[in-house]
């Protein structure tokens, strides 16, 4: 009754759905992580405490920053975090800034964050799927307090124009901000230190493969340059002659954004991954996670459409626009149709500048006999009468779900569904 | 026989995977990660199980903290549920027909969190009870448009210190209202001078911050004019009188003592629940029960157009990958305790608590409870010549004492907040007793 990543092939776009080792799980699940409270004296906790700290550490080493915090829960909080540590930032010098520009392919919670923060947003229209430098240098100014970029972008390209949208950024004295939700392309052939921004979050459940949960928990660390460090979230777990401990004695932080440390259970699956992986593993990751991607966009040719020229790298977005043109089919139709295939659906009506948007994302645990059943399936399911593919799924254990009539009339409890007044 | 990577270069007409990566411009390049190169799984087991053992458990060190994150026994089929790959290595169930399970398990979650806490709807979980406090007053604000929320002074400096940060883009100011000395509750005279039309909000805990049940709520509600929110232990809930009888509009929480370990302090559940009537202004994802194609019962996610990847600035919040796994295992434990179990779980605590306490306050120079009357699982004590030597001295015999308080608030500096559940054995409560004796 329910997919996972261990039932079949979930190339969710954006999610990076890979397998979940099983030795994570075995150590997540020892007494010594379980069964530690967090308010504990630290000299009962130095096992965990050296986790985080070289956790902090290898993060730092792989995002080519200057320190990590390890709170936030999620990459959306770790948004938050990040435009809280720029605005401390500016504020230090004295600045006041409230613009934060994202480009039109970003992910909701980039716009999201910046909008709970009461900034103000700004957001570029994308050139051939790729930052417009034009309307970046008209959007940047002195208001500028940040500008939200994932790199590669929301459509799987590489933004090759980046230490020119970095200039632009930092000229006009606002900062950067990295949205590592797409890690899994460029582990070990760039970073973005190298690529001049100055504020980064990991999803760890993500690249680092800690299991989504069914929508969650995640952990979303956030890593910045020196300048941005004395601000980081309390405590920063730091190591001095005693030993690990938690550093709170941090007059310029910007406080706490949850309680405690962080999900440490996901960190530590995070750091067992790591040391599994290395440094040459992480880049296999990568590798084989864009080969993928470029392998299944390439057989798809003539199939689907997938806009805008160029490489992809680890997930690309393809178009259903001419099918629903021509035959009626629609985005959400190929997608129920998929499951009776086996396979979960890729994301859809995502980004929104691409028309029917299918967003597939294979990442690097995927065999090819995996990539081509799915890609077979699609070529056979763009072919089938359009009835067929408008009342599926088929094979499920319920029927096509109406989400219409359940905004229409929220029944959120069973509470609500017995109580005699019927929802208005 | 050719590898995998090979024929699929070879069908894409590419030598290797680095024309891939021919976007990317020399000058971001980077050589190599300059972390170690990989270890096989048996050493990275070996060294991380090993680095580890350094900490001491609750297990090896009788431990009385509470404060927000409690010990309870979690039963194994609770585990045996959210071990099911189906659940944990799924994600967001965006299609439905495939995720019937998981949306099952989301929606019984918030019908359980409703019936404990007596509220029509419950989103499937913020990041922690901190956040979930954060976003209520945002709420709050978005309910009544006020811009001051009142909190109690006595009150867990993390949430304190999270709240602050949440509430910075609604322009709202947080102001604190100080708790009666004697009772330990909230001091509604100065309540009341602190309402104003401006109070947007008002939140208060039960059982409170020193582990002693507020019990004025009604009075409470009676003097707010804004929206109350309610702060929940949700295990307390199956013995007291739900916030719902008393008129709160949101209530809040830490779900970590449903059926999840401590993890020293993460994952964590945050309870989020509300009002019918303002489930449009709730942060979060929620699950909507429907029907599919063929009229059957179906589940699916709703009022979607509150969230970010719809609404994008104007969200109600940026939460996009919440707790859900932890609100599969709060599901699975109320069900699988029932209303009798938790309430015996609860009875359990409560009377546990009263117990300690007593037998604390028996030994000359220790207060316990300070602050009298009914507590749930936690309590303060005071030594009035001074704590911070008594934790030393427990830690040295290897029990860790309750969460001393002089960092929360200076007036209980001598005071520290010592919790217990039905987990503590004799022998570890009997360890503690003879270690105060040692400062009688
Ligand atoms: C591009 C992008 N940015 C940010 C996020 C937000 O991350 P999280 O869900 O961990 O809050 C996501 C997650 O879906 C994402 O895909």
């Amino acid at each position: 009754m329910n997919f996972g990543i261990d039932t079949g092939f979930y190339p969710l776009g954006s999610c990076t759905m890979k397998f979940n080792p099983k030795f994570t799980e075995e150590l997540a699940a020892l007494p010594t992580v379980t069964r530690i409270h967090p308010d504990q004296d630290e000299s009962t906790v130095q096992g965990a405490l050296r986790v985080l700290y070289e956790l902090q550490d290898l993060l730092a080493r792989i995002a080519g920053m200057d320190a990590v915090t390890l709170q936030p829960a999620a990459g959306a909080q770790g948004e938050y975090t990040g435009l809280l540590l720029a605005q401390a930032y500016h504020r230090e010098r004295g600045e006041e800034r409230h613009q934060v520009i994202i480009p039109d392919t970003a992910h909701g919670t980039n716009p999201a964050s910046a909008g709970m923060l009461g900034f103000d947003l700004i957001e570029i229209p994308s050139k051939d799927g790729r930052v417009d430098l034009k309307a970046l240098e008209a959007a940047a100014g002195p208001k500028t307090l940040a500008l939200m970029l994932t790199n590669p972008n929301t459509l799987g390209i590489f933004e090759e124009h980046v230490l020119d949208i970095a200039q632009i950024v930092h000229d006009a004295g606002g900062l950067l901000y990295y949205d590592g939700a797409n890690f899994n392309a460029i582990l070990g052939r760039t970073s973005p230190g190298k690529m001049n921004f100055d504020i980064v979050h990991f999803n760890l459940h993500k690249t680092f493969t800690t299991p989504h949960g069914g929508g969650g928990p995640g952990a979303g660390p956030v890593g910045v340059k020196k300048p941005l460090e004395p601000f980081l979230p309390v405590p920063v777990i730091g190591l001095n002659g005693r030993g690990y401990h938690l550093d709170y004695d941090r007059p310029k932080s910007i406080g706490k954004v949850r309680a405690w440390y962080g999900n440490f259970a996901l960190l530590v699956r995070a750091y067992a991954y790591i040391l599994r992986m290395g440094g040459d593993g992480l880049k296999e990751v990568s590798d084989r996670a864009v080969l993928n991607a470029n392998y299944i966009r390439h057989r798809l040719a003539g199939v689907l459409d997938v806009p805008f020229g160029g490489l992809r790298k680890h997930e690309f977005v393809a178009s259903a626009a001419k099918l629903a043109a021509e035959r009626g089919v629609r985005t959400v139709d190929l997608a129920k149709r998929l499951m009776d295939f086996g396979y979960h659906p890729p994301t859809v009506y995502f980004p929104h500048l691409v028309e029917e948007a299918l967003m597939v994302e294979p990442t690097e645990t995927e065999t090819k006999e995996t990539l081509d059943g799915f890609v077979e399936a699609l070529k056979k399911i763009v072919k089938e009468d359009p009835d067929t593919l408008h009342s599926a799924p088929h094979n499920t254990a319920v029927a096509r779900v109406d989400e219409v009539q359940a905004a229409r009339e929220p029944i959120l409890s069973w509470r609500t569904l017995k109580s005699p007044k019927p929802p208005s | 026989m050719p590898s995998d990577e090979d024929e699929m270069l070879r069908e894409m007409g590419l030598r290797s995977v680095d024309d891939l990566f021919a976007d990317i411009p020399s000058a971001v390049r980077i050589p190599k990660l300059d972390i170690p190169d990989g270890l096989p799984e048996d050493q990275v087991v070996a060294r991380v199980t090993s680095m580890l053992r350094a900490n001491r458990t609750v297990v090896d060190m009788p431990t009385f903290l509470g404060g927000g994150l409690y010990d309870h026994f979690v039963p194994a089929s609770v585990r045996a549920v959210v071990s099911r790959s189906e659940f944990y290595t799924s994600y967001t169930p965006y299609q439905p027909e495939i995720s019937q399970g998981l949306l099952q398990a989301l929606w019984e979650y918030q019908s359980l969190i409703c019936e404990l806490t007596g509220m029509d709807a419950a989103n499937t979980s913020m990041y922690d009870g901190s956040t979930a406090l954060g976003e209520a007053a945002r709420m709050a604000h978005r309910i009544h448009g006020g811009r001051i929320f009142l909190v109690p002074r006595g009150l867990r400096h993390n949430r304190r210190a999270v709240l602050a940060n949440y509430i910075l883009g609604a322009g709202l100011e947080v102001r604190e209202v100080d708790y009666d000395r004697e009772s330990g509750m909230l001091d509604l005279a100065k309540l009341k001078t602190a309402m104003s039309p401006d109070v947007c909000g008002v939140y208060v805990e039960n059982p409170n911050f020193f582990g002693r049940f507020e019990e004025q709520l009604e009075e409470i509600r009676d003097m707010t004019t804004g929206v109350l929110v309610v702060g929940v232990n949700p295990i307390a809930q199956a013995v007291v009188r739900p916030p719902g009888d008393f008129g709160a509009d949101i209530v809040v929480g830490e779900g970590q003592p449903l059926g999840t370990q401590m993890n020293f302090g993460g994952p964590l559940l945050g309870i989020f629940a509300c009002r019918q009537q303002h489930i449009r202004k709730m942060p979060g994802r929620v699950i909507g029960l429907t029907r599919d194609a063929k009229g059957h019962r179906a589940f699916c996610m709703t009022l979607q157009t509150r969230e970010q990847h719809i609404r994008r600035e104007k969200a109600m919040s940026n939460i996009c990958t919440n707790e859900s796994l932890l609100a599969v295992a709060a599901a699975a434990y109320m069900a699988v305790l029932g209303s009798n179990g938790l309430r015996r779980v609860a009875a359990e605590n409560i009377r546990r608590a009263k117990e300690l306490a007593a037998a604390i306050d028996k030994i000359a120079g220790f207060e316990a409870p300070l602050f009298p009357g009914a507590h749930f699982n936690e309590f303060v004590v005071r030594r009035k010549k001074g704590y911070a030597a008594v934790h030393r001295a427990l830690l040295e015999k290897g029990i860790h004492g309750g969460l001393p308080l002089t960092r929360q608030l200076p007036e209980l500096s001598d005071a520290a907040l010592f919790a217990t559940t039905g987990r503590h054995t004799p022998e570890a409560v009997g360890r503690l007793l003879a270690a105060l004796e040692a400062f009688r």
